[in-house]
């Protein structure tokens, strides 16, 4: 579990994280969403033990970071921020050095290696040092130290940055199959990445946590939550058709494919009605969808509304 | 395994495994030869000693130690991975007395590997090899404050030519202060109470009274006492940039 209350950092007048407050369960993985410099890395700085807060504190597993460090370090896996690592160790060499850091126990040291090895696929690289290897390599060099004591407790910062979309989907695999008994809190700049792993999310920007949901909670924010988009062989036609729902309130053209959106009223549901009108007026329909709601827009609302507000 | 030991083995093992090791010994071997033949003129002496080789090691250190201990703290802080050592489960005290011990370490494997001057030294006459330890055991200990100094300057930048030429200058300084020149100039000025004490602070003055072959507790107690505070200060300095 982590927890923290009012955690604060200020750089002279600078505040950078703000008496933010959050408690993540086992089972849960948190993503943290934020533009850039919104605080989420120096939050999971303090957390991990790296920066001292100026207010407020975190506990990781029930150990107070600041008063209990090696317990709460002892049960914490954390991945920096850009994943820095020893450049002349091999990878084998580094990995080692991590075992014997954490001093894990001989009875399952090599099964642990072992298994952070083939988790993170780095079995072709062992014997090559850390400098000669691909940014997406490195990132897992980092990550397979992260996990090698098996941890209770994961803090990743951007974790999939740098790797390809394979990759990326394997380190996605890996936090799923990791998350069921672990506390995992991941930061991200990939959207798509929320839906794929997280169960939470906390959108921060300017030091203050600004939303805290499911990412279906989040999506239901968007105004395209529930909307309907089509693309019609003919727009005119399609239009006309649309006009005779009652429940839009809104319709927009996509200049670029005349690709329509229709906006429903508050509170209603016009997917079913869509259809029976434009079957109705025999419009044929290339593709018609039940729009979920889209993060992008969620995430630019919340963050530049934000930015507004703090400049005024 | 304790936190310092695996701290000391992973500093000490990436010394070799980058250039730096050699380059350094092989700069080391080779100018504590220059000076000791042809500054110190070792053959013209005629004495069965090391003294030659000794009068220069202060002004050897004052400049290849500093280019050890720049890395030490500058090189994690700007590669990151301070923030992967130190969000590992040890102790700032292991993290700085394992990397300090490991600095030590290599700077003693090249010392050791000046050997051949200790043979040669013995193949030409019989010199009191008492006193030949005791100034190795002093050299080592005045390479040991030159490196703390370096480990807290090393700490408090992101720069290594900063740490280089910050470490210098205090290591300078305190040379200076055991030089006849500096503290007659002082004794005039401010009387022989205050030279004494400034003497006092210098490694020149415990180097060479360790160096004539007396192991005084009162030189040995004021190196200890120097590699403690400033690595003290090492661990003041690091965790002063956590909080800021």
């Amino acid at each position: 579990m982590i927890e923290t209350r009012q955690l604060t950092k200020r750089y002279g007048n600078f505040t950078a994280v703000d008496a933010i407050s959050f408690k993540v369960e086992p089972g849960q993985v948190l993503g943290f969403l934020g533009p850039n410099g919104a605080g989420k890395s120096t939050t999971m700085k303090m957390v991990a033990g790296f920066l001292s807060p100026t207010s407020g504190g975190a506990t990781v597993a029930g150990y107070d970071v600041e008063r209990q460090p090696l317990e709460a370090k002892r049960v914490l896996g954390y991945l920096p921020e850009g994943a820095p690592s020893y450049g002349e160790m091999t990878v084998r060499e580094f990995i080692d050095f991590v075992a014997d850091v954490r001093r894990i126990d001989d009875s399952v040291r090599d099964k642990r290696i072992d298994d952070a090895i083939a988790r993170l696929h780095l079995e072709r690289v062992l014997e090559q040092p850390i400098d000669t290897l691909s940014k997406g390599f490195k990132r897992r060099v980092g990550l397979a130290g992260a996990i090698l004591h098996d941890p209770k407790v994961l803090i990743l910062d951007e974790p999939t940055d740098g790797l390809d979309p394979n990759q990326k989907q394997e380190v996605r695999t890996l936090i799923n199959s990791m998350a069921r008994d672990k506390t995992i809190i991941i930061s991200t700049h990939l959207l798509e990445e929320v839906h794929a792993v997280c169960t939470r999310a906390i959108i921060i920007a300017g030091g203050r946590v600004l939303a805290d949901a499911t990412p279906t909670e989040l999506e239901a924010r968007s105004r395209y939550h529930k909307a309907v988009s089509l693309t019609a062989t003919n727009l005119q036609e399609a239009k006309d058709a649309l006009a005779r729902v009652a429940d839009i309130a809104s319709i927009e053209v996509d200049p670029q494919d005349n690709r329509i959106t229709a906006f429903p009223k508050p509170g209603r549901s016009i997917f079913v009605a869509v259809g029976d009108a434009l079957k109705a007026q025999n419009v044929s329909v290339r593709e018609l969808a039940l729009e979920p709601g889209r993060l992008d827009e969620v995430f630019r609302t919340i963050t530049q509304g934000a930015g507004k507000e703090a400049r005024t | 395994m304790s936190g310092t030991l695996t701290i000391f083995k992973r500093e000490l093992r990436s010394y070799f495994s980058t250039p730096v090791a050699y380059v350094f010994i092989v700069i080391f071997l080779l100018l504590s030869g220059a000076f000791t033949f042809y500054l110190g003129n070792f053959y013209e002496r005629g004495q069965a000693d090391l003294q030659a080789f000794f009068t220069f090691h202060p002004w050897l250190y004052l400049f290849l130690v500093p280019a050890v201990s720049m890395r030490l703290w500058a090189e994690e802080r700007k590669s990151g991975t301070i923030e992967l050592l130190l969000t590992l489960p040890i102790t700032m005290w292991q993290a700085v007395f394992g990397k300090f011990l490991a600095a030590w370490a290599f700077i003693a494997i090249a010392l050791v590997l000046t050997f051949p001057i200790w043979l040669t030294v013995n193949y030409l006459g019989s010199p009191d090899n008492g006193v030949i330890f005791a100034s190795y055991l002093g050299s080592l200990l005045m390479a040991g404050a030159f490196l703390a100094i370096g480990s807290c300057l090393s700490a408090s930048t992101r720069n290594q030519v900063v740490a280089f030429i910050l470490t210098v200058v205090i290591c300078f300084l305190l040379l200076l202060a055991g030089y006849p020149l500096v503290l007659d100039a002082i004794r005039a000025i401010a009387g022989q109470g205050l030279a004494d004490a400034v003497s006092g602070l210098s490694f020149l003055t415990h180097f060479a009274s360790i160096s004539k072959g007396v192991i005084d507790l009162r030189d040995l107690v004021y190196f200890v006492l120097m590699i403690g505070v400033w690595l003290y200060a090492t661990a003041v300095v690091i965790d002063i940039k956590k909080a800021a």
